[in-house]
């Protein structure tokens, strides 16, 4: 195992387990809409968007184990951690909503996560480097079909534009959490194992603005931003989302289908 | 399944030639080498290490491609068994030319040949199904029925992570496309 690794243990895991929770609570909420799509075509779309991001959860939670070092498999991180445990993003467990809402959460998401991702691929941490170069190429598929729906829906007609406004506007105040960091990610960026921060955020506000003015959106001006999510707090949604995901599993601790 | 020693597996030129002529279970017209998903086979202090890689994070064939793998090595008799990596990262231009004229010939359009290095743009626009005025990042695949270029996508995703649905706007057939990804 690489030397950062050990030595940056403690920050390594919160990372991971901020990637992977990110990305699992995500998969829930595209899973839970498959069905409820305008089109077949986009019900196959939002399953397979949950199909990556269940496998990049479950290459980060994997990682995650190993790091941590106690014997934790990918399903106990997964399963058995509680609301205040949990370390995604605010945004990600937003509920699914109209397809606005589903459209424009994605499109926040893959808009951090495409930069992010490949920022990663040039992580000091081997591990971590050959994870996000698979995710790498699948935000960016992603990203294709958020941005091009956020485009058709927001440049439409008056009511997908009235739609799409009020989602972007809805969740405006849950973008800052993806970029909240503590001592974390900036020990990990002074050994070159995560990037700045910073720099993400930039390529993110890029690809919103770009999108959102192709798509006829205002870039909502409102300051207010609920942070909370990387350590912890958490808005109303997620504790009504976990007992639902993780009933099984604790019922059957162990269990196997 | 046959647990017994597989009486045509006598040497390692046979086993490899088992382990790659396993198919894949969604596409089974292809190998799990003609996909590029099998990496390696090696000997590593007298047990066979089969390298396998992922085309998608969440592919749930995975699970099967390497019981599918170990299943030869059982049936082969020897002691070894399947690794997962994930780098470098699988490309479809990890296909084989076999391969990719086996998916042309079973009606699936093969990915594009791509670069292998290097950023890949983003694609941002339209629908291109509906909007016409298509701005993405793949050049448009031939039809596999009758060879027309002259085709559009229905949907970015299809039956399995690695395809996309397309029509032919010259012979009206629907068809699957092997996503390129680079």
């Amino acid at each position: 195992m690489a030397a950062d690794t050990t030595t940056h243990a403690p920050a390594l895991l919160t990372f991971l387990l901020r990637l992977a929770d990110d990305n699992l609570v995500l998969a829930q909420r595209l899973g839970a809409a498959i069905s409820w799509m305008p089109d077949v075509e986009d019900d196959v779309a939002v399953a397979n968007l949950c199909l990556d991001h269940l496998g990049q959860a479950r290459n980060f939670y994997t990682y995650a184990g190993r790091v941590e070092g106690a014997g934790r498999t990918e399903d106990d991180l997964a399963m058995l951690r509680g609301e205040r445990e949990m370390l995604n993003a605010v945004l990600v467990e937003q509920p699914n909503g109209d397809f606005a809402h589903t459209v424009v959460r994605q499109l926040f998401a893959d808009a951090y996560q495409v930069p992010l991702y490949e920022a990663l691929t040039a992580s000091a941490d081997p591990e971590l480097a050959a994870i996000a170069a698979k995710a790498a190429k699948e935000a960016r598929y992603h990203l294709r079909w958020s941005s091009t729906w956020a485009i058709r829906l927001g440049d439409g007609t008056d009511e997908s534009h009235r739609r799409m406004q009020a989602a972007v506007d809805g969740l405006w105040s849950f973008t800052a959490d993806l970029f909240a960091t503590d001592g974390a990610e900036a020990e990990l960026a002074a050994a070159g194992v995560a990037p700045d921060m910073d720099l993400i955020r930039a390529r993110f506000d890029a690809t919103v603005a770009e999108v959102l003015a192709e798509a006829t959106l205002a870039v909502p001006t409102d300051t207010y931003q609920r942070i909370g999510g990387r350590t912890g707090y958490h808005t109303e949604h997620l504790g009504h989302l976990l007992p639902e995901m993780q009933s099984l599993y604790r019922a059957h601790p162990g269990a196997e289908w | 399944m046959n647990t017994a020693t597989d009486p045509e597996i006598t040497d390692r030129a046979a086993l490899l030639a088992a382990l790659a002529a396993v198919p894949d279970p969604e596409i089974p017209v292809l190998t799990l080498a003609d996909l590029g998903v099998l990496r390696s086979v090696e000997e590593i202090d007298g047990r066979v290490v089969v390298t396998i890689t992922p085309t998608y994070s969440g592919c749930p064939a995975m699970a099967h491609m390497a019981a599918e793998l170990t299943a030869v090595l059982e049936r082969a008799g020897v002691e070894g068994e399947v690794r997962t990596v994930l780098s470098p990262a699988w490309t479809t231009d990890w296909m084989s030319a076999e391969g990719r004229a086996k998916l042309e010939a079973f009606g699936i359009a093969p990915p594009p040949a791509g670069p292998t290095e290097g950023p890949v743009p983003v694609g941002l626009g339209r629908r291109p199904a509906a909007q016409g005025d298509s701005h993405r990042e793949e050049a448009q695949p031939t039809c596999p029925q009758c060879r027309s270029a002259n085709t559009e996508v229905v949907s970015e995703f299809g039956s399995t992570a690695c395809k996309a649905l397309y029509r032919c706007l010259d012979c009206l057939e629907p068809f699957d496309h092997f996503k390129g990804l680079h």
